[in-house]
């Protein structure tokens, strides 16, 4: 038996009632794959040894636990997601349809999974097959919610595996910020595998921004699959504020005329927390623009991985697509490998991208010094204006303020402004 | 700029199809086609090599036969038939040459159709020339001059002879066997090629140049370059490649080892014209190419290439910055046009403290070709302070091409600063709108915008490889806009 | 020399010239002035020749023969030339080599043999000191990392390598300070004779002051809704282009 047969041996499959040939499919991958390795272009610098010799169990139910996880904010519209199982849901306005998966229809289930690439996907065959919960959210058509969607996943569980599903379904001329906020209270050993999946139709936006606050020494990897319909928007914002171990998988697939993309994140690590953000965007469309930004400091022994590839595919002319990557290291122990690529199959297009990797700017640290500021301070303030121009894509004012939070109790900065 | 006229570009226009393409009518020597011991053997007796050199390629086939070809390079191509290859072809001529005056004349009208008559070499340019032609080197020029000043310059059979102690020495150091599946078949195969030794603090008054080029059908070639160059010497090399037009894919895997030796400099530059197929993707070379270069403390290593042959090229020449304080520099223009493929970059690994790199490279992709930069910057623990700059960027001529930009970065060490941008773009309209309203043709528009855009490459080039270069490049640019 | 008649252009379904006519001779200076927008840089695009805008009715007639079908290159070594609004940049190409391929490009066009090197380099001494230019820029690459008024400059210098037989100047006066403005007029003088024409491009009356035009025209809404002589730019100046808007309302 190898690693993944193991690795699996104790899971029972889903209880929804999931598309056969989904499961089925996912089923007959895995049977025949293992755990990625290194030789895997996609898994080059993120080893799974230490996950794959896991012995673990899928969580018991706990949407009947009271635990009430820390919120963002109160105005929000709050799902709280425990061990992977949806626990209570706030009050809806109208125009918008939230749900778990179990409380799902079979014929409002069918589509789940559509666009989810399954062929040389374990994570994703894993959690289709496994999913124990998770959410669907449809916002109608024409609505423009006021309110911000906050999902609080919380992991509390020891040597558990908690694959999440969360379909978001936005209609045409809708437009949506969700916020997901990742937290582990008091987990240990647990593998965290959140996929998402998002249709956004003609004309509608959406953003997404994600925390990643993780304490412990759990393992996440997660992916958004993304399907643009024409004059669409689509945002995502990824900041990993702590993790011992964090892939995020983010695809777009751009399948209309004049769409807009933008991936950003941020990620700030030290011990030795491991961050590896893969990005892929597709564009199979004309006369769209894909935006990415990826900015890291990287401290102690941490590891940060950045793969960022855009592909321009025949006929999709008058395509802009730029692609930043910029790394800043603070020790000598920390370590960071970036692969922005371009795969361009067209012509008339402007496709750039950039990686940088260096220090702070110490001229600027020692001004600050010299007018009196401690080292310490220097830094964090030349930290901050490093990756500000992040944060500055966040359009949740709540959201923006929980981060700020975070970095002054877990990096003692100061937000002047 | 001199040297090269409006007349003569015009003249060249004028020649649409490979201009090298003709077949040289000259006996050859070659060895029944497929692969073992026994042809390991047979190549190693014809070449009255030592038994250590017999020893090292049997070795290398041992571990050539335990890889598998690798197919990680954003290509796509029929892989040869190994064993429907002739491993050695020689033209056949008993003697060696005593002087030029002995070379067959057959020959001498070869070198002379490429433009490289050597009589004129020596007169002109102070070039030294060595020929290899079907995978022996034929003809040395200048070796008395260089006598005097103690460089070694020839070819590297004649090197196993009379330098043994030094091939014996740096051979495989920088590219071993084991380093991918064409080094290894190189290891086993390899015929001939150059070999140059520079004595200490000398500085080479002259560019040494070497001329490949394949000539019979149903061969490989599998030349073998090694260049070292002892402490605080200099030395600028250059090499050019040429091929006859062939319906069949002819392999070239040869390996360019370089060792800048303590405050050494090398300057190594390739202009590539292997035949690169028809216009329906028919024939054309299979470019397999490791070149690597082992830079010690101070020392400086530069490749140039501008490439615009082969159906297929796969290369990477690389620098291994050892030494503290140590240079390499990658420049390169790659040209694809109808069918062709290229999947070409550098690799810079820096192990020493202070150790600089640069990468610029130019692609260019027109017809249905495929053009990638793939690229390795690697800054390892020890590499206090180490520098790296890249730039590529891609020209796009058809919507029906590709270009692609595949760079690792790769940093374990704080003090590292890594620069690395890329672009890709279309040819810019308003740039041919604006040369054409000032009575330019299209055609000599695109020749002009595309020369411009790789000048920060051409100029690292010698002048007269510059100049051929630049007619290269728009040469394999003729009729190139969708 | 130059006669357009009724010419009506679009660009991406967009008209934007609607029955244009124009008349000049030889010798003559004309001015075009206008607001911003009203299709004064398409005009002198379409005389050109840019393939992006395609002229739906009306001729232009230069010398005597229709060129509405001609390419670009081939009105250039007629002698058409257009210094640009916004002059491109060329990386890599030396002003020294763009010159001397278009001036034996036109050349030839015209059986003539190539210029000498020494010939060529004569003149560019000789013309680059007509216009202020800095030897050195004629030696950088073509208007790149030149300054705005670098780059008009460089436009007056090419014009007076290439000696057009009809020169075409979109608001070569725009963002230049007067000094500047004094020596891109005294290039464009100097170059006059009685046998080629000028055509100004402006937005503003001062540049008039030191190129004299015989004519002229004002240019709103893809038409010429007013021609006069010089005393019409004062006119225009004082009035502002709303009396323009005002005056051609009727006509709508
Ligand atoms: N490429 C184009 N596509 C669409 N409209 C254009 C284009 N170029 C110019 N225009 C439009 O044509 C009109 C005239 O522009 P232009 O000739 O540049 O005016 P002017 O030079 O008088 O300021 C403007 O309304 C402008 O927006
Ligand atoms: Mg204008």
């Amino acid at each position: 038996m190898n690693k993944l047969q193991n690795f699996r041996k104790n899971f029972n499959p889903t209880s929804i009632p999931l598309r056969k040939e989904m499961l089925t499919l996912s089923e007959e991958i895995l049977k025949k794959n293992d755990f990625p390795t290194t030789k895997n272009e996609k898994w080059k610098y993120t080893r799974l040894g230490k996950l794959s010799r896991l012995s673990l169990e899928k969580s018991k139910d706990t949407s009947t636990i009271k635990k009430s996880s820390e919120k963002i904010s109160e105005e929000a519209i709050t799902i709280e997601i425990i061990n992977g199982f949806v626990n209570t849901i706030s009050d809806l306005p109208k125009g918008l349809i939230i749900k778990s998966l179990k409380d799902c229809s079979k014929k409002e289930l069918a589509f789940l999974g559509e666009n989810i690439h399954l062929e040389n996907e374990v994570f994703h065959c894993l959690n289709s097959l496994y999913i124990q919960d998770g959410i669907y959210i449809e916002i109608e058509k024409d609505t423009k919610l006021k309110e911000e969607i906050h999902i609080v996943y919380n992991n509390l569980s020891i040597n558990t595996f908690n694959p999440t599903r969360l379909y978001i379904n936005s209609k045409s001329f809708s437009e949506a910020n969700i916020v997901e906020l990742f937290k582990s209270d008091g987990a240990e050993n647990s593998f965290v595998n959140p996929v998402n999946e998002a249709v956004i139709h003609e004309n509608a936006k959406l953003s997404i921004t994600k925390i990643q606050n993780e304490e412990g020494n759990n393992f996440h990897i997660g992916s958004d699959t993304i399907y643009q319909k024409k004059d669409s928007f689509f945002k995502c914002n990824t900041i990993t504020l702590k993790g011992q171990f964090i892939r995020n998988n983010i695809y777009v697939n751009i399948n209309g005329t004049n769409c807009e993309t933008h991936l950003n994140g941020a990620y700030l690590m030290d011990g030795k927390q491991h961050v590896d953000n893969q990005t892929k965007i597709d564009h199979f469309t004309p006369n769209c623009e894909s935006h990415e930004l990826y900015k890291g400091i990287l401290d102690e022994k941490a590891t940060a991985i950045f793969n960022g590839k855009v592909i321009v595919h025949p006929d999709a002319q008058k395509i802009n697509a730029f692609q930043s990557n910029a790394n800043v290291l603070i020790s000598d122990d920390a370590n960071v490998n970036s692969k922005p690529e371009l795969e361009i199959y067209a012509d008339d297009v402007k496709c750039s991208h950039g990686s940088t990797t260096g220090q702070l700017d110490e001229n600027a640290i020692y001004y600050l010094r010299s007018r009196g500021i401690s080292k310490r301070k220097a830094q964090a303030i030349v930290s901050q204006a490093f990756i500000k121009d992040v944060f500055s894509h966040i359009d949740s004012e709540s959201s923006l303020s929980y981060i700020f939070k975070t970095l002054e109790k877990q990096h003692n900065w100061e937000f002047l402004d | 700029m001199a040297g090269y006229t409006e007349d003569e570009l015009k003249e060249d226009l004028k020649q649409q199809d490979y201009k090298f393409g003709f077949v040289s009518d000259i006996e050859s020597d070659k060895i029944q086609k497929g692969l073992n011991e026994d042809v390991i053997r047979l190549i190693s007796s014809k070449k009255e090599e030592p038994n250590w050199l017999l020893e090292y390629r049997l070795k290398a086939f041992q571990i050539w036969k335990e890889m598998t070809e690798p197919n990680w390079a954003h290509i796509k191509y029929k892989k040869p038939e190994f064993q429907d290859i002739a491993y050695y072809s020689a033209p056949k001529q008993t003697k060696k040459y005593e002087s030029w005056d002995d070379v067959d004349p057959e020959m001498k009208e070869t070198m002379k159709k490429l433009g490289i008559s050597m009589e004129e070499q020596k007169r002109l340019t102070g070039t030294a020339v060595d020929f290899v032609m079907d995978s022996v080197s034929v003809a040395t020029s200048f070796k008395d001059k260089l006598n005097e000043l103690g460089i070694i310059f020839c070819s590297f059979s004649e090197a196993v002879k009379e330098h043994p102690k030094l091939v014996k020495k740096y051979l495989g150091t920088v590219v071993p066997a084991t380093d991918n599946f064409y080094a290894a078949l190189n290891s086993a195969v390899f015929s001939d090629g150059s070999f140059c030794y520079i004595p200490k603090g000398v500085r080479c008054p002259m560019e040494l140049s070497t001329y490949f080029r394949i000539n019979e059908g149903g061969t490989g070639q599998f030349e073998r370059t090694l260049v070292i160059a002892d402490e605080s010497s200099y030395v600028s090399y250059l090499e050019g490649c040429t091929a006859p037009q062939r319906d069949e894919n002819q392999l070239h895997a040869a390996i360019v080892e370089l060792i800048a030796l303590d405050e050494a400099e090398i300057k190594y530059s390739t202009v590539q014209n292997w035949y690169p197929g028809d216009k329906n993707g028919v024939g054309g070379i299979y470019n397999f190419v490791t070149k690597r270069g082992m830079c010690h403390t101070r020392s400086k290593i530069s490749w140039t290439q501008v490439e615009t042959g082969s159906a297929i090229t796969w290369k990477y020449p690389s620098c291994v910055l050892r030494g503290d304080y140590s240079i390499g520099e990658f420049y390169s223009v790659a040209v694809t046009n109808n069918y062709q493929q290229a999947d070409t970059g550098s690799k810079m690994i820096h192990l020493g403290k202070g150790t600089k790199s640069t990468i610029i490279s130019k692609g260019i992709s027109s017809g249905k070709s495929h053009n990638s930069y793939r690229g390795l910057v690697q800054i390892n623990k020890r590499a206090k302070n180490a520098r790296n700059f890249t730039q590529c960027d891609s020209l796009l001529m058809t919507d029906t091409c590709g270009a692609h930009t595949f760079p690792y970065i790769e940093c374990k060490n704080s003090s590292a600063q890594i620069e690395h941008e890329a672009t890709t773009s279309k040819i810019g309209e308003d740039q041919l709108f604006y040369c054409q309203q000032r009575g330019l043709s299209e055609e000599k528009a695109i020749g002009l915008i595309v020369n411009g855009y790789c000048k920060e490459v051409l100029d690292k080039m010698p002048m007269e490889f510059a100049v051929e270069a630049r007619k290269l490049l728009t040469l394999s640019l003729e009729n190139s806009v969708g | 020399m130059l006669s357009i008649k009724n010419l009506h252009a679009k660009i991406e379904d967009k008209e934007i010239l609607k029955g244009l006519n124009l008349e000049v001779k030889p010798g003559e200076v004309h001015a075009i002035m206008g607001p911003n927008g009203s299709g004064k840089s398409t005009l002198s695009s379409v005389i050109a020749g840019h393939e992006d805008y395609e002229i739906t009715e009306g001729e232009i007639i230069y010398q005597g023969k229709l060129i509405n079908e001609e390419a670009v290159e081939d009105r250039a070594r007629e002698g058409i030339f257009l210094a640009f609004q916004y002059p491109i940049e060329i990386p890599g190409v030396s002003n020294i080599n763009f010159l001397r391929a278009a001036l034996n490009e036109i050349r030839q066009s015209k059986g003539e043999k190539d210029i000498s090197a020494k010939e060529f380099m004569q003149r560019v001494r000789d013309k680059s000191k007509l216009v202020d230019l800095d030897q050195s820029l004629a030696s950088r690459s073509v208007n790149e990392g030149f300054s705005g008024g670098e780059k008009k400059r460089n436009e007056i210098f090419q014009m007076a390598m290439l000696e057009p037989t009809l020169a075409i100047l979109d608001e070569t006066d725009s963002g230049l300070d007067i000094d500047a403005l004094k020596v891109v007029a005294k290039g464009v003088n100097a170059l006059k004779t009685k046998d080629n024409s000028t055509i100004v491009i402006t937005h503003y009356q001062r540049l008039l002051d030191y190129i004299v035009p015989d004519f002229v025209h004002v240019l709103f809404d893809g038409k010429i809704v007013k021609s006069g002589d010089k005393s019409l730019a004062l006119e225009l100046e004082e009035k502002g282009y709303d009396w323009i808007k005002e005056i051609n309302v009727p006509s709508l």
